[in-house]
């Protein structure tokens, strides 16, 4: 049952990535092109995206976690960590420009998948190798002051 | 470069489903929909038994545009203008960075802003201006 309705909760979630135009890595470039701004080719879309999100979720999540735990699971697994590390900064700065080079981000590239496409094929295999590799690398002590050991989800 | 056309509405609506979707999982499972932290706790090591609930959520997302498809009879516009060397550096950055970060676009831009979190706003913060300045070297350097 559970499992069921984590399928139907991701179609959604992908169906929201279609119909907002994210699935589209041309618009979530057209966003970050600033010089589009000028040029005439900027596309705002990608705030409203968020705006959208945010607005349901920052409602939603206020409402859903009052209650005493959640419908299938012991507990809510919510991030702990209040403080700012290295880590918060550099593995961002990795991410945007992977993101910024292809337009592609692990939601909108796992739903183009679905389109059948060889490119969204590369990009993914390419994703899931990267996350394989900083699964691998987190732990070791050498990198202590880089990494701390995965915790209980933060995303 | 490609054109889009700026979409306001469809954009806002299907943002809201996004949300919509994060709320639900949390209120289902307990967890953030963190699209890069459900991908890439498919991988080793397991920590828990949620293995296959992270898997449908995954098989959701790559069925949708085949959703689309049956019922619509056309898919979405999709133009992916960067070669096979490109995606495979892009793929390994977005995918060492989101873990490495903790997060992507979904964990901590939409989970976490929603939530209010600092971290997730820095890493918002930071992965939107690393971006930005990418395009521009690609776009405006070359």
């Amino acid at each position: 049952m559970a499992v069921l309705l984590q399928f139907a909760i991701g179609l959604v979630f992908g169906l929201g990535l279609l119909l907002s135009g994210m699935s589209d890595p041309a618009k979530v470039l057209n966003f970050l092109d600033l010089a589009g701004i000028s040029a005439g080719t900027w596309d705002p879309s990608l705030a409203f995206v968020m705006a959208g999100a945010i607005g349901v979720g920052f409602a939603g999540f206020r409402y859903v976690l009052k209650r005493p735990q959640p419908f299938f699971a012991d507990r809510f697994h919510l991030p702990g960590r209040r403080d700012l590390d290295l880590r918060i900064v550099t593995g961002p700065a990795i991410f945007g420009i992977g993101w910024g080079l292809a337009g592609f981000c692990p939601g909108p590239a796992l739903t183009a998948l679905g389109f059948g496409s060889r490119a969204s094929l590369v990009f993914v295999a390419a994703m899931f190798a990267g996350m394989w590799i900083a699964r691998w690398l987190a732990p070791r002590p050498a990198l202590a002051n880089f990494a701390t050991p995965l915790e209980s989800l933060e995303s | 470069m490609i054109t889009t056309t700026f979409t306001p509405l469809a954009s806002l609506f299907g943002g809201a489903l996004i949300g919509l979707s994060a709320v639900v999982l949390m209120a289902v499972s307990g967890r953030i929909a963190g699209v890069s932290g459900i991908a890439a706790r498919l991988l080793p090591p397991f920590e828990d038994d949620e293995f296959f609930g992270r898997l449908a959520f995954v098989a959701g997302l790559v069925a949708a545009p085949v959703v689309v498809l049956l019922v619509s009879g056309r898919l979405p516009a999709q133009s992916i203008a960067a070669g096979s060397s490109a995606l495979l550096l892009a793929g390994l950055l977005v995918g060492f960075g989101s873990v490495w970060g903790n997060g992507c676009t979904s964990g901590h831009g939409v989970c976490g802003l929603s939530r209010l979190s600092l971290r997730s706003l820095v890493a918002t913060l930071t992965f939107t201006a690393t971006g930005i300045a990418t395009v521009f070297v690609v776009r405006h350097w070359s």
